[in-house]
């Protein structure tokens, strides 16, 4: 898309970006969030869809490597960018850290928040593999969990945090 | 699901570009930084833009420079202010404010410029468009009374940003950039006490830069009441500034105080120039900001404490200026330690 191409109205865009890892083309009406684009165009439903208006956490997502909220994010503002979802952290049946640590933690109940957790975390730990449970709670402090009360979501972070550094028992 | 209405959607290479296509288009456009306020206020039909200009490609919007103080661009995101080189120690008021901004993934995107642009808030209008339909619209969009004060003339919706009162009490400057010229002002000079014309910048113009003075000799602070510990938006802030002399004798201060008015409310401090921050000097300035503070039912919290507190919130920002610890406090109240 050139820079100052004027959108046609009622009109579909084309976009390329990289979703996991993947380069990916996608057409789309152009009022479309992020979020929007990935459950709806690209079939990745991982990412769930909550308050849509930046309140709870759990469509984020990870563009080029920082967590961000795909319901605020115009997905025309990505074209280039590298989009990682949860789609993307299992490899074959092999679950990410992560993904393990929640489920035997009890890091995930309901399990809607849990996506957007996770994302979130997984950056974190790519820049802090050390974190304190207060620097957990402070970098998770814009998802929210009705379910578990956070104690088990914090745990579950750190043991992954553990694990990633080749120290779990 | 809420969606985004239909718009058309521009992206300049360059100021000077973004600048034509606002002159070009006029009321009907805007600009979109983060988008964490205008994307939500899209979504529930209190801002309809026929045209989003983005800024997203605008580099000269990402600048850091320093020299007789400090240049930050506006197109930086709360996440990279936090990051710039001295920033705590030089402007620890302004790293407090935008640390408390929001939510971490929400600074990630959220910009400077942004912020200092932030739409007022409102309990009646920061509804979606049923709920708003369904009490009858209020004047700050699409009806003609305000609910907050049925006989009020205008609209009294909360000015909500963090780092304004910050800058304010500073003395930051903003250069506004429009295809006919550019113009340079106080920070203070861009906010006018009305809930609906909160800005006195024009259409045309974009937001370039935020200029701060040399710090020297300077120390500043920022304390927020908010609802939760994790995230939400201030139901008071107070920013405080002052140039202190080796003996702690004040030579220049400043207090703002954040989300009790439609604009930042500056606090005349001239009665503690040439005197030192003692309990009594910061209790009468805190007193004077408690009764200057007219906070309104509509946000978070009984209005009546809000008001209140304010005294405290300005003692803690003071003895924070003059060098008390006030960590177990910071952590109490901010869950943070900026
Ligand atoms: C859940 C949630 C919580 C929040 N909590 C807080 C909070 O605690 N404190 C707080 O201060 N904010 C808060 N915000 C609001 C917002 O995230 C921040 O204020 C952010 O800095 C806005 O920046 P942006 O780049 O996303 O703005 P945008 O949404 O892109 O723009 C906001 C407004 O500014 C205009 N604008 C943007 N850039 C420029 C420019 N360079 N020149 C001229 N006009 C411009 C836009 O046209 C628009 O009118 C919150 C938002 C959400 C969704
Ligand atoms: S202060 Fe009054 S007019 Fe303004 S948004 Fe609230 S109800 Fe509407
Ligand atoms: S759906 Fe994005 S923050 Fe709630
Ligand atoms: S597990 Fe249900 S919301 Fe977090």
């Amino acid at each position: 898309m050139s820079g100052t191409a004027r959108i046609e109205r009622r009109r579909n865009v084309q976009l390329r970006l990289s979703v996991n890892g993947e380069d990916t083309e996608v057409s789309f009406a152009p009022y479309k969030t992020l979020l929007e684009l990935l459950r709806e165009d690209l079939g990745l439903t991982g990412t769930k869809h909550g308050c849509e208006l930046g309140e709870c956490g759990a469509c984020a997502v990870l563009i080029d490597g920082e967590p961000q909220l795909s319901c605020l994010k115009l997905a025309i503002e990505c074209e280039g960018r590298a989009v990682e979802t949860i789609e993307g952290l299992a490899r074959g049946n092999a679950l990410h850290p992560l993904q393990a640590a929640f489920a035997d933690h009890g890091g995930s109940q309901c399990g809607y928040c849990t996506p957007g957790v996770i994302m979130t975390a997984k950056a974190l730990l790519e820049r802090e593999p050390n974190p304190s449970r207060d620097r957990i709670r402070e970098a998770t402090a814009g998802n929210l969990c009705r379910c578990t009360g956070y104690q088990q979501i914090v745990d579950a972070i750190e043991h992954a945090a553990s694990e990633l550094r080749g120290e779990a028992k | 699901m809420m969606r985004l209405p239909w718009f058309d959607y521009r992206a300049p290479r360059s100021v000077e570009e973004a600048a034509k296509i606002l002159a070009w288009e006029g009321d009907g456009a805007m600009l979109i930084a983060g988008g964490t306020d205008l994307l939500p206020n899209m979504k529930r039909r209190h801002q309809m833009p026929q045209t989003l200009v983005s800024l997203r490609q605008l580099e000269a919007l990402k600048k850091v420079a320093n020299g007789s103080g400090l240049r930050l661009g506006a197109g930086l995101t709360l996440s990279e202010l936090l990051a710039v080189r001295g920033l705590r120690e030089r402007y620890r008021g302004l790293a407090q404010a935008a640390a408390q901004v929001a939510t971490p993934q929400l600074r990630n995107m959220g910009t400077l410029g942004g912020n200092l642009c932030l739409d007022t808030r409102c309990t009646y209008y920061n509804q979606n468009y049923e709920w708003r339909k369904a009490i009858d619209f209020c004047m700050k969009k699409d009806g003609a009374v305000c609910w907050v004060a049925t006989a009020s003339k205008r609209c009294l919706a909360v000015s909500s940003t963090d780092t304004v009162p910050a800058l304010i009490a500073l003395g930051a400057r903003v250069k506004l950039v429009a295809a006919a010229g550019e113009r340079e002002i106080a920070l203070a000079e861009l906010y006018q006490n009305d809930g609906i014309e909160y800005l006195k910048r024009k259409p045309d113009e974009i937001l370039t830069e935020v200029l701060l003075p040399k710090a020297d000799g300077w120390t500043s602070s920022y304390w927020k009441l908010r609802r939760r510990g994790s995230f939400d938006f201030p139901l008071l802030g107070v920013a405080a500034a002052a140039k202190l002399a080796a003996d702690g004798t004040v030579a220049a201060a400043r207090l703002v105080l954040g989300a009790v008015s439609s604009h930042p409310l500056v606090i005349k401090c001239d009665a503690l120039i040439g005197r030192k921050l003692t309990d009594d000097a910061i209790a009468a300035i805190g007193e004077a900001a408690e009764s200057r503070a007219k906070p309104m039912d509509n946000t978070d919290m009984d209005l009546r404490w809000r008001k209140h507190v304010v005294a405290d919130f300005a003692g803690y920002a003071l003895r924070e200026l003059r060098g008390d610890d006030m960590s177990a406090m910071r952590l109490r109240i901010a869950k943070q330690m900026v």
